[in-house]
């Protein structure tokens, strides 16, 4: 009963989401949740042959209860030799068993291997505690440009997600659309994702990173090749020409950590800040992107996400709302 | 066999400890040591589940306020290294501490004073994290920490010190309890105990044992190793100097897998000695049995790399780690073949023990197959650190190890305390801890397909996840109602409980022969065994003399036939395993902050042992067996 719970819920659909293993929306996400499946249905008959074998210990120990429980317990047994035949049964019928199940994840791992010998898309996620460094190539330079926190994925093509961590061992997990992949200081991992079902997801960093690992969330838009490459294309353009109060602040307040293309602002400690505001969260999906949020992130990143790199940099609160307006304007 | 007073006086005489405080710390009495690890592992059991619930409660609702990081990332820490280091493996050693030497009709362990001295260093290994704790000290990165997020430059303070100095402690304790169990099950069976007549019981304690000996020292090496680059500055996982952050996993879950499996197999030995007893019938498959522990215990060293699916490691292996991950669900499967189909054709008798049993086949059967997904290389990118491996852990951890420990607790009280458990409240205990945990963990397998990462202190309200943890929470809670009626009505029974009597359950190996409680001697004289059920299968016991009653004396028999070799003397109480196991716990606690404390350390230590290892004149030379000391 308990072991069936999935499928129940399966059937009714009540598991679908947007951080689901269960609502698979991409190629290597749905060869995986078939494999669940067969293992649901091969465990669950396991489980109740188990189960069956239990009541029918416990009917026999119930029908002969009218005897004398507490027997020398030195009887000869009639049925042994029975089940002394049984038990190689048993043994093959969980070998084959098994060796089906290791055959079905033999070609489930090739299935989420297949895109690897052709070119793809590729894309570098860098782990920090606690975000994610993107980096898409300049559809018109083709050097690297830098975003955060935020992928698109363009509909049914291959993504090559090349994965790398800067300072502790985090793991990239969009389960609707692939398994995870550790991100490992040191070393580069390579994820094919071939995303299908066009949407809003949300991945989760999924290796414990330190305090604020609850915080370490990413947002994933599925979307046609044209709004992607729309997309792209605007994410590789430098920010708008901005001058006044507010750009005045975030060069002395904010940019030795952050950059805006097209400015003077260039560091690199904190997420690339060039258009912030097309942006669907704020910290790593700690908040949603609103002026409101921007402008209290700015006053009080502490007191939102305790830990976090950010320094709660005192600003009067004309600044901030500068500053506010300033980053708001950067789409 | 019942001795006469005369022999009972000479013997207690022997056998007895020094009054009061000298002899509580001097003792090396295997009962009373076991006594101290079960009492202390318990403790530790009460005080993690508690953080288990506060956290239960953090988590009922999304963005709820009760904890902040820091402390949710202390409790889980805490409650993980606890469980799984200073309550799961001392507590199957002490079971073994206690049971084995009854079990052979032996009068002690093959080296009691290293059994004192691996409580006491236990000991030091709980005080070092709990007195941590409450200093505010605590480690805060789990129960495995990797690096670099252990390492120095990611974790200043002594947190994660802490942490390693502790796994030190627990595992320098473990392999001295491990080779006292192994040395005394292969050399001190009674005469007759053949490796064929050799109780299932026994088997799992020698292989549980084997594998202590075998995976510890990986662990022992990667804690050092963490702690050298803390320390001393050196660079084994610091990528920036070419070390290696997978080093670490490697070496940890080689001793990691093993230690699930550590924790498992003893729980074999209590489910098989319980359902011989309350089946009323000799087990079913006794060689299958035993070959299926030995299977578990080769194959629990092929498979640690399921644990590192996801960290992107060569393909090559994947299929071969899957294969041999899956290939434990043979002998287990089989296990379970034999406990059931001994169950169906016995006269089966349902006391708490029983029921435990039928707990146990319940739950960790599922926790088995959860355990199938998670082997699968490709799966697992999915289910690995999620809460479905939450809920797979604590399945096969509490469903498949504490599930037998709580029902060898109530089976062998008797033996222990002379009197009975009331079985009333043993089956509402049980039912509750069962039902309990079973509401509480089976919501996070579906928690974890659905996307919820283990580790986390909070999640935002709209990602579906509020109910099914709420029905998490009221299960634990329910479990934790369970385990405080468990301990009343051990506590209770302690004073108030019927007298046992010798063999309440009319149970057939060869603890049940002696008193209740077993007085310090054990059994007055050594039995003779012929056959795997001797309390069932001789109307009287044969027994054997010749062994000192006027010194303390054991018998050592040889390790395939149990053949009688030769009167081996059996140390005496001693304050110098106390005495050493503060030296070591001192120096282990110092190095946590300067290494010169290893060598400072070093003089204590080798003055302590100077004084265990003192020589002794040889006594005289009587009996019929040549005699050794």
């Amino acid at each position: 009963m308990r072991a069936r719970l999935p499928i129940v819920c399966l059937l009714l659909s009540g598991c679908t989401g947007v951080q689901s293993a269960l609502d698979p929306g991409g190629d290597q996400a749905s060869a995986l949740f078939s494999l669940f499946a067969l293992m649901m249905w091969v465990c669950g008959f396991v489980y109740a042959v188990v189960a069956a074998g239990l009541i029918w210990a416990l009917w026999r120990a119930w029908r002969r209860s009218g005897t004398d429980a507490r027997g020398d317990g030195s009887a000869t047994h009639g049925t042994d030799g029975r089940l002394a035949r049984l038990l190689p049964l048993a043994a093959g019928a969980i070998v084959i068993g098994l060796a089906a199940l290791i055959t079905a994840s033999f070609f489930a791992d090739r299935a989420l291997f297949a895109t690897r010998a052709q070119p793809a898309l590729e894309v570098r996620v860098t782990g920090h505690q606690w975000w994610w460094r993107v980096q898409y190539r300049g559809p018109a330079s083709g050097g690297w440009i830098e975003t955060a926190n935020e992928i698109h994925l363009p509909q049914g093509q291959t993504v090559r997600l090349v994965l790398g961590a800067a300072d502790v061992i985090h793991s990239f997990w969009v389960p609707n659309v692939a398994g995870k992949l550790d991100m490992i200081p040191g070393r580069i991992n390579v994820l094919d994702a071939t995303a299908r079902q066009p949407g809003w997801f949300r991945g989760q960093c999924a290796e414990f990173c330190g305090l604020q690992h609850a915080h370490m969330a990413l947002a994933v838009k599925v979307e046609s090749p044209a709004a992607f490459r729309a997309w792209l294309a605007r994410q590789a353009a430098p920010a708008a020409a901005a001058s006044g109060r507010g750009a005045a602040v975030f060069a002395t307040a904010c940019a030795a950590c952050h950059a805006i293309r097209g400015t003077i602002a260039g560091g690199r400690a904190g997420p690339d800040l060039t258009h912030v505001a097309t942006r669907r969260t704020i910290a790593a999906g700690t908040l949603t992107m609103t002026r409101g949020n921007l402008q209290g992130w700015i006053a009080q990143p502490q007191a939102i996400k305790p830990g976090t790199s950010m320094p709660a940099i005192p600003l009067d609160p004309a600044d901030a709302d500068a500053v506010a307006s300033y980053l708001m304007a950067m789409r | 066999m019942t001795p006469d007073t005369d022999r009972r006086d000479r013997l207690a005489l022997t056998w007895r400890d020094p009054p009061g405080w000298w002899g509580f710390l001097t003792t090396v009495d295997h009962k009373r040591i076991a006594a101290r690890y079960i009492v202390t592992a318990l403790l530790l059991l009460f005080l993690a589940g508690m953080l288990a619930l506060d956290m239960r409660w953090q988590l009922s609702w999304a963005e709820n306020t009760r904890m902040g990081p820091q402390l949710y990332n202390e409790s889980f820490s805490l409650h993980g290294s606890t469980m799984l280091f200073l309550v799961s493996v001392p507590a199957m050693e002490a079971m073994a501490l206690w049971l084995v030497p009854l079990i052979l009709g032996q009068r002690n362990m093959a080296f009691p004073r290293l059994g004192a001295f691996s409580y006491w260093l236990y000991l030091g290994g709980v005080l070092t994290l709990w007195v941590a704790h409450a200093l505010d000290i605590t480690p805060d990165l789990g129960w495995f920490e990797y690096p670099p997020l252990s390492g120095p430059n990611y974790a200043p303070g002594h947190r994660a010190d802490i942490w390693a100095q502790m796994i030190t402690f627990t595992e320098v304790a473990a392999l001295c309890a491990s080779v006292n169990v192994a040395a005394t099950i292969l050399k001190m069976r009674p005469p007759g105990m053949t490796l064929a007549r050799m109780p299932v019981f026994l088997w799992a304690m020698l292989v549980a044992s084997l594998m202590t000996i075998l995976s510890m020292p990986a662990i022992m090496l990667v804690t050092s190793m963490l702690i050298a680059d803390r320390l001393v500055s050196t660079h084994f996982f610091a990528p920036a100097a070419n070390g290696d952050v997978l080093l670490f996993q490697h070496l940890f879950w080689f001793f990691g897998h093993p230690e699930v499996y550590i924790i498992f197999i003893p729980a074999t030995g209590f489910v098989s000695s319980i359902v011989e007893t309350f089946a009323r019938r000799r087990l079913f498959g006794h060689h299958v049995l035993v070959l299926a522990i030995l299977a578990i215990g080769c194959l629990a060293f092929g498979l640690w790399v399921h644990h590192m699916f996801a960290a992107g490691l060569p393909r090559l292996g994947n299929d071969f780690y899957t294969a041999a991950s899956m290939a434990i669900a043979v002998p287990a499967g089989l296990q379970i073949f034999c406990w059931i189909a001994t169950m169906a054709t016995g006269r089966l008798w349902l006391a708490t023990p029983m029921l435990w049993v039928l707990g146990f086949v319940a739950t960790f059967v599922l926790g088995g197959l959860s355990g199938v997904m998670t082997a699968s290389a490709a799966l697992d990118l999915q289910l690995t650190d999620s809460y479905f491996v939450v809920a797979h852990f604590h399945y096969v951890l509490v469903g498949g190890a504490m599930f037998p420990l709580f029902g060898a607790f109530c089976y062998w009280y008797p033996k222990a305390t002379g009197r009975l458990m009331s079985e009333r409240w043993g089956r509402v205990a049980a039912a509750l801890i069962v039902g309990g945990f079973n509401l509480g963990f089976a919501p996070m397998h579906l928690l974890g397909l659905m996307g919820m990462p283990r580790r986390v202190y909070t999640y935002p309200a709209g990602m579906g996840w509020d109910g099914l943890n709420q029905v998490a929470t009221l299960g634990s809670a329910v479990a934790v109602t369970g385990g405080l009626m468990f301990v009343a009505n051990a506590l209770l029974s302690y004073w108030r409980g019927a007298p046992a009597g010798a063999d309440p359950w009319s149970a057939s190996t060869l603890e049940w022969a002696g008193e209740s409680p077993s007085p310090p001697w054990n059994l007055a004289y050594t039995p003779v065994v012929d056959s795997l059920t001797p309390l069932w299968d001789s109307p009287t016991l044969r027994v054997m003399d010749g062994i000192a009653i006027e010194r303390r004396e054991v018998v050592v028999t040889s390790v395939i036939d149990a053949a009688p070799l030769y009167r081996q003397k059996s140390a005496s109480p001693s304050i110098w395993p106390f005495v050493a196991a503060w030296a070591v716990t001192a120096m282990f606690i110092g190095s946590i902050f300067t290494p010169w404390a290893i060598v400072a350390g070093a003089l204590p230590i080798a003055a302590a042992l100077t004084g265990w290892f003192w020589p002794q004149r040889g006594h005289a030379k009587t009996g019929p067996l040549r005699v050794r000391s």
